[in-house]
């Protein structure tokens, strides 16, 4: 909360609780880039187009994009608006809280890189369930890996539209339902014919923009402190005490921030859409580096949105900022047309919507493949669909998947969905990541015990959600919530752990421990190894 | 292609030894976020301490812990790059 306002800062700019804003009116220059953004990705989905006439191209791009451009597109994959702008927002209103947000979200990384990356890119084709159904029986564990991956998948993609169509409305001002049918048409027309190729090049557009728009605007403001964040950090605590400067109330219960730790670092390394770009490069080498990069760049990123932040702090000021939005996202946009004018805000503001369109094509992408690859090829079909099948259902599942989430968006208009992304990484970090460390790395691991730790790690987390204070409380206003945790991975990741290797114990196949010395082969040697 | 016994060129060797650095590096990483975590939930005074005007103990651990995760990525691929792929060239060429 602001103590008063110190005057004498150095800075010409009073606090205000109301603040002139061009948000939410028809911006010229933002739907100039806008415009130039979904022009130049379509450009670029006829492009990939012509260049997608196989499964592999279309899943995987071929297998030819380089660790480089795979670090830029895993970035753009993974920094979603939410973070950009929810980040950035949490911090101009709370200060050093926000920070705990972005250290979570980049701690996945490394373990991406140090357990999965490289054995997914060699024992694998197209989806995690290649991995987890290597030496196990094809249609259970393709059939449960479908349920973690679409769950997954489902609740980030209705947090991301219902968070586009919210933004857009209030950025642009067009009305909330246009904005989901925008998004969604644009997010069908990248995948059904661009295929990963077109998905991959987007994420690197946006990524650039994103980063560079983000640097511009960080750089804007340290301009001010003599490219001093220590200098800006003070100000803010000149201004609105020294408590922005520290630990706030956002961590109460150490248990609640460890849960919701643990599903932010090992959720990572189990969302299908990330997952599935390392098979976008040509071998586990450039998977790697590709995360090397990735890491990065993300890094960098939250380190800016932390200089952004606490600029909006400075310059915009908390109460103005929860003014015009009051979730605080309209930080970042506010912080940009205070120091760049109406035309920069434009910038801005097409950067959010590039963003949101970027991260709903990787994730459309990777559902797709589970409905088809994973279900329909290796479940339905018994391996036995011919390419060209192949392709025609991904491509199906491209446009049911579209409609889907935007039925989904305009379903949940106005609900309180925030907590939907926090749910996805606890799933993926509970259903996905358990079932791919226990079959790579133990030759243990049976079919029963895989089902069972995907189904029960999935089912669990639903269920301890909807038990959970963030449903019970929050959403449905009950006066208590049957189970305390907000973040259920610190019970469900274990749990699935645990299931897995019991139920694994308890039947024992030869036949599938066998299989772990060829898949052992594989997976440090690559294809070139197969005996 | 003559079967190759489980191991016999080398294979458990590369196999251990990728574990073993995937498995300190992952359990560093942890130590390192959940220690930041548990600092926040157990000693914010300690995370409230200026270092520099501006500059509280907390901000400058939680940028740590970002530019530190880096640097474990990068010291995972410099092992990666020089000692397993050194091997598996070795076990591919002997193979």
């Amino acid at each position: 909360m602001p103590v008063g306002t110190a005057s004498g800062a150095g800075h010409s700019v009073e606090p205000v609780t109301q603040v002139a804003t061009r948000i939410g009116e028809p911006n010229a220059v933002a739907m100039g880039f806008f415009f130039l953004f979904i022009v130049t990705t379509l450009g670029i989905t006829w492009w990939a187009a012509r260049r997608t006439r196989t499964t592999e191209q279309f899943y995987a791009a071929g297998r030819v994009i380089s660790p480089g451009q795979n670090g830029f597109a895993l970035a753009g994959d993974y920094m979603s608006a939410a973070s950009f702008l929810g980040i950035a927002g949490l911090v101009s209103t709370t200060g050093f809280d926000g920070l705990i947000y972005s250290t979570g979200w980049l701690v996945g990384w490394p373990v991406v890189l140090f357990l999965i990356a490289e054995p997914l890119r060699n024992l694998g084709r197209y989806t995690f369930a290649d991995v987890v159904a290597a030496r196990l029986r094809q249609a259970p564990v393709r059939i449960a890996a479908a349920v973690g991956t679409l769950a997954t998948v489902t609740l980030y993609l209705i947090a991301q539209m219902v968070g586009a169509g919210g933004l857009i409305k209030l950025m642009f001002g067009i009305p909330y339902e246009s904005a989901i049918v925008i998004v969604g048409a644009a997010m069908i027309a990248y995948v059904l014919f661009g295929g990963m190729i077109a998905t991959t090049w987007v994420q690197i557009v946006k990524a650039f923009l994103l980063l560079g728009g983000a640097a511009v605007l960080a750089t804007l403001v340290l301009l001010r402190f003599d490219m001093n964040p220590a200098a800006l950090f003070a100000a803010a605590a000149e201004r609105y005490g020294s408590g922005v400067l520290s630990p706030g109330r956002l961590v109460q219960k150490p248990l609640d921030a460890i849960s919701l730790g643990l599903a932010l670092m090992f959720g990572t390394a189990g969302l299908p859409h990330i997952l599935m770009r390392f098979y976008t490069v040509p071998d586990a080498r450039a998977a790697r580096t590709s995360v090397f990069y990735a890491t990065g760049l993300i890094g960098a990123f939250y380190l800016m949105t932390f200089i952004l932040g606490f600029g909006a702090m400075v310059f915009v000021g908390p109460d103005a900022i929860k003014g015009v939005e009051p979730g605080g996202n309209m930080a970042a946009p506010l912080l940009a047309e205070h120091l760049g004018g109406t035309a920069f805000l434009g910038f801005i503001a097409a950067v959010a919507f590039a963003t949101i369109l970027a991260v709903v094509a990787g994730l459309t992408l990777s559902g797709a493949a589970a409905l088809s690859h994973d279900l329909w090829v290796h479940v339905v079909r018994k391996d036995l669909a011919s390419p060209a099948e192949q392709l025609r259902v991904a491509r199906i599942a491209t446009v049911g998947l579209g409609i889907v989430g935007v039925l989904l968006g305009i379903t949940f208009k106005g609900q309180n969905v925030a907590f939907m992304v926090g749910l996805a990484f606890a799933i993926a970090a509970s259903a996905n990541f358990p079932a791919l460390v226990l079959s790579i790395f133990w030759r243990g691991y049976t079919t029963a015990g895989a089902v069972t730790s995907m189904l029960l790690g999935t089912v669990t987390t639903l269920l301890l959600i909807y038990l959970s204070p963030t449903v019970q409380i929050d959403i449905l206003k009950h006066e208590a919530a049957w189970f305390p945790l907000k973040n259920p991975a610190l019970v469900t990741m274990p749990l699935s752990f645990l299931a897995g290797i019991v139920v694994s114990l308890c039947t024992a196949r030869h036949e599938e421990s066998a299989g772990f010395a060829s898949q052992q082969r594989r997976m440090h040697l690559g294809a070139a190894g197969e005996p | 292609m003559p079967k190759i016994e489980d191991g016999q060129d080398g294979l458990h060797a590369l196999a251990a030894a990728q574990r073993r650095v995937a498995a300190t590096l992952t359990a560093a990483m942890i130590a390192l976020y959940f220690g930041f975590i548990l600092l926040i939930a157990y000693n914010k005074e300690f995370l409230a301490r200026l270092v520099v005007p501006g500059l509280s103990l907390g901000i400058l651990l939680g940028a740590l812990v970002i530019v530190c995760s880096w640097l474990l990525t990068w010291v995972y691929v410099r092992w990666a790059n020089t000692h397993y792929d050194a091997g598996r060239d070795r076990i591919r060429g002997g193979a």
